[in-house]
């Protein structure tokens, strides 16, 4: 009886520990990459590689989560934004968009992956502005528009609003007023804004206020 | 006895872990040995893996153990797995290959320049055609900064590669444009009638091109009109000559569209101030209206509708040549509709099918006199039109070749009246086409195909064979050759009164270079055309005219040695004779220079998003008939050489909610002299220069668009 007893509640611990294993092995490696990615030590694009790759093997073996992909494509996008050779960005960011749509097909409608998509596109823009800057820069705002309205109280919708009005030409409808406001409104939100779990997107609190004090 | 089992329980998870701390390294290289960085390796379903580094490096340890799967994946490369027994460590050596569909495959492009916004890879965009400066938004005008193009502005259409403007057909979405340009005055021809933002991808070929095309002897304008717009839009446009308005919604479920527009021109304001050579004998006035309507049918099928119609009243007064003293009057009323419905699908099996039918009428009511004179006015009263369907299958095979074949129809009436003497026929023409793009290699390509078209009028069949091909060099440079044999009919004016004629004939030798890097695009394009089957007017009206063109195109575009600057310069060299019409032998036509040179510029400002575009276009001097010589100096005279700069200015900006953009436009900025030839009266005592009736045009117009910035398309669109 006793030896049952035991047996069961042996493997009933085996068990429980081995799911519990594989859930804190998730989010004890999502955790470790997204404190890398938090690390402005990190922001090289051979580095910030490494960390796409490695929240790709996450995806991969995930395969329900969309967190992996979510972050594997805010890698990208940022190697895309950074990149100083024009040539090379549709590539990368041709990258960013296939992670962040497989993002998208796991959790649709999900306002975090709409800012990354509304980047993806602003990225395009940098390729050649003047050919681009219509198409992208409308597709771009649209993302925002929509993620703002299936969420009001993300941060990173006004901080990536914001960013676009400070980047555009005045004579293009831009404003660093508008932009401004929009930072403060977005440093509000950042102030009022709980993560869902400590791996749920939660940058740019620090890049809003790097932008506020230019 | 529990304490046992835990111990052996415990003992146990720890010995696996243990045990299983497997050491992956090695080396990852691509087939020339050179180390590739970035590559993420990872075990099958597993976190764990690496990032190989700068030396191709990677190592990582692991808990899996037993048989798995270790994949390498790098953009641009083919993944590749590789099994592994994970008993002990375990050191790789890995090559990855290039994935051929990542590597920019061969494209067919003798003869052809393509300007699409959907691929990367091309000359042009079609934002180009509408920045040209002096083109004043006219894809025909801007496309004559290109090879192989003529500077003819005295004469209706493109001229190609020793080509009339006939021998240029214009299609959109597969489908015939029988009228592709306004009704012009005499030695005034009309602009095109279709806006640039119309289309998504146009297409200029200049020879050999596809057996899908038929009927231009020189030239073929292919034109693939929008898909849906991103989002609904509302346009106003205002200049001293005229206003235009529209709207374009896009459907709640966004999987349809529809837009109208209507725009109105007078330009008898414009002309009071700017005395033009020739006095108006009315106000040039032109009213237009376009409908489209786009519907997705599924997720792959299309269904596109786009309808045009407009009217145009216009006519002169000049000295007459004939009766010294009398002035001579022609007046013009022209209506004109087009319309066309496509439809595109996969059909499954990698079979898609392309099919369209169209309709269009063009009628052009003319009047000529000689006042004073007591002769009633000549009354010309033509109308042409013409109905037609396409339908196009395409099979793919493999993951680059494909075959394509299809037929289309047309039936075209054309009547002609003369002060109530009628000269009417209609004409049923049939065509089956079919073509292959086969890929030897990535990097080979091979498009052969034929074309077979009957025409009723004519009552013959003719058979033309095409073949392309081309071969990729290195990542940015190939060559292509093309040959190919392509029919027309005579025009309608000779086919009219003599049933007996053949259709005319060209054959063309095409060999081409090009390179085309991100920023830099280079072509040397050279070619041999030999004509058959002219129409010959005199003695009799025959198709027994002969003639050839040969010659060697330059093209170079930079986009990126002077920051915000963007040219490209154009040279072609061309050497055409032909004995065709009146002509007594075989000689250089008047349409023909035989040097033409464009430079294109276009700078942008960003600090006053202002963009300015500055064209220069030369051409040497075309000959010209003069009656007095005797016949073996025939057309032994030339103009004087053809010089044009063409300038706009667009400054961007917005008011209120409106994205606004101000337009200055002026052709001929220079105001050079500009002779096109000369006409002879009849007598051969009098002769006048052909030379623009308003030899400079200033344009300055605003336009509002809300909803979306279409302030870049707006651009130049007059």
């Amino acid at each position: 009886m006793m030896k049952t007893f035991v047996l069961s509640f042996c493997l009933l611990v085996t068990t429980f520990s081995m799911s519990f294993a594989q859930s804190a092995q998730y989010q004890g490696a999502m955790a470790k990459q997204i404190a890398l990615l938090d690390d402005p030590a990190n922001r090289g694009p051979e580095k910030m590689q490494e960390i796409a790759n490695t929240f790709e093997r996450i995806a991969a073996a995930e395969k329900t989560q969309w967190l992996p992909y979510y972050y594997a494509a805010y890698c990208y996008v940022m190697n895309a934004v950074a990149e100083k050779d024009k040539s090379k960005v549709d590539a990368i960011d041709d990258k960013a968009q296939n992670a962040i749509l497989q993002a998208d097909a796991l959790a649709p409608k999900n306002d975090e992956i709409y800012c990354i998509r509304s980047l993806v596109a602003t990225a395009r823009i940098g390729v050649d502005p003047q050919t681009r800057g219509m198409q992208y820069g409308s597709e771009s705002a649209t993302w925002l528009a929509q993620a703002g309205q299936i969420n009001k109280d993300n941060p990173r919708v006004d901080l990536l609003q914001g960013q676009s009005l400070y980047y555009t030409p005045e004579q293009f409808g831009g404003s660093k007023e508008k932009a401004k406001e929009k930072f403060e409104l977005a440093l509000k939100k950042f102030a009022a804004f709980k993560p869902a779990s400590v791996i749920a997107p939660h940058w740019g609190e620090e890049y809003t206020k790097q932008l506020l004090g230019k | 006895m529990y304490k046992f089992y835990l111990i052996l329980f415990i003992s146990g998870l720890s010995s696996t872990i243990l045990q299983a701390q497997t050491k992956i390294s090695g080396k990852i290289t691509d087939k020339k040995n050179h180390p590739l960085q970035g590559v993420n390796v990872s075990i099958k379903d597993a976190y764990d893996g690496a990032t190989s580094a700068a030396d191709g490096t990677f190592s990582f340890t692991t808990d899996a153990s037993g048989e798995q799967s270790i994949i390498f994946s790098l953009n641009t490369y083919q993944t590749q797995e590789q099994k592994v027994n994970l008993s002990g460590p375990v050191t790789l050596s890995i090559i990855l290959r290039n994935d051929i569909s990542q590597l920019r495959i061969v494209t067919i492009s003798a003869g052809s320049i393509e300007a699409s916004s959907e691929k990367n890879n091309t000359v042009l965009k079609p934002l180009d055609i509408v920045t040209t400066g002096g083109a004043m938004a006219d894809i025909v005008s801007a496309l004559k900064t290109l090879p192989g193009t003529q500077q003819t502005n005295d004469k209706e259409g493109l001229f190609v590669r020793g080509g009339t403007g006939y021998e240029t057909q214009t299609f959109i979405d597969g489908l015939l444009v029988r009228n592709p340009f306004y009704s012009g005055l005499p030695d005034m021809p009309g602009r095109g009638r279709f806006s640039p933002f119309l289309f998504k991808g146009t297409t200029f070929s200049s020879g050999g091109y596809s057996a899908q095309y038929g009927q231009g002897l020189s030239s073929a304008l292919v034109l693939e009109s929008q898909d849906l717009p991103d989002r609904s839009s509302y346009t106003l446009g205002v200049s001293p000559i005229g206003l235009s308005g529209g709207l374009n919604e896009l459907s709640k479920d966004k999987k349809g569209s529809f837009g109208i527009e209507a725009d109105y021109t007078n330009l008898g304001p414009y002309l009071n101030v700017i005395k033009p050579k020739f006095e108006p004998s009315v106000n040039p006035e032109i009213i237009g209206t376009s409908a489209n309507f786009r519907r997705k049918t599924s997720k792959t099928g299309m269904l596109k509708f786009y309808g045009y119609s407009n009217w145009t009243h216009m006519g002169s007064i000049r000295p007459s040549f004939e009766y010294a003293g009398a002035r001579e009057l022609f007046e013009m009323k022209n209506q004109n509709v087009y319309t066309n419905l496509s439809y595109k699908e996969l059909l499954g099996n990698e079979w898609k099918i392309n099919a369209g039918i169209s309709y269009s009428t063009n009628t052009d009511r003319i009047t000529l006199d000689t006042m004073p004179k007591n002769s009633d006015p000549l009354k010309i009263h033509n109308l042409s039109q013409l109905a037609q369907g396409r339908v196009m299958l395409t099979k793919n095979i493999g993951s680059f070749s494909a075959l394509r074949f299809g037929g289309e129809y047309q039936y075209a009436v054309e009547n002609a009246e003369y002060n109530g003497y009628k000269a009417n026929y209609t004409d049923n023409y049939s065509a089956a086409f079919a073509e292959g793009d086969i890929y030897f290699t990535p990097q080979f390509v091979g498009r052969v195909g034929g074309r077979m078209e009957y025409s009723s009028k004519i009552g013959k069949m003719n058979l033309a064979p095409r073949v392309s091909l081309a071969y990729k060099l290195d990542q940015n440079s190939q060559l292509s050759l093309a040959y190919g044999d392509y029919y027309q009919k005579p025009e309608q004016q000779y086919l009219r009164f003599k049933p007996d004629l053949d259709y005319m004939k060209a054959t063309h030798y095409i060999a081409s270079f090009q390179r085309v890097a991100n920023n830099y695009t280079l072509r040397v394009e050279a070619f041999y055309k030999k004509y058959h089957k002219l129409v010959k007017t005199s003695p009799d009206t025959a198709t027994n005219g002969t003639g050839y063109a040969k010659g060697i195109e330059l093209f170079w575009r930079d986009r990126k040695s002077v920051k915000n600057l963007d040219y490209w310069v154009s040279y072609s060299y061309l050497d055409t004779k032909r004995n065709y019409l009146t002509y007594p032998y075989e000689v250089q036509p008047d349409f023909a220079a035989k040097h033409t040179f464009s430079v294109v510029t276009k700078y942008y400002i960003s600090s006053i998003t202002t963009n300015i575009g500055l064209t220069y276009s030369f051409a040497t001097g075309r000959p010209y008939y003069n009656p007095n010589l005797p016949v073996n100096q025939f057309m032994s005279q030339k103009t004087i050489d053809y010089n044009s700069v063409g300038l706009s200015v667009s400054y961007l900006t917005s008011i209120r909610k409106a994205f606004t953009i101000l337009v200055l436009s002026v052709n001929n900025v220079g105001n050079f002299k500009q002779v096109y030839g000369y006409h002879y009266s009849t007598d051969a005592m009098r002769r006048e220069a052909i030379t623009p009736n308003i030899p400079r045009f200033i344009y300055l117009g605003m336009f509002m668009s809300f909803g979306i910035d279409r302030r870049q398309e707006t651009i130049d669109n007059l």
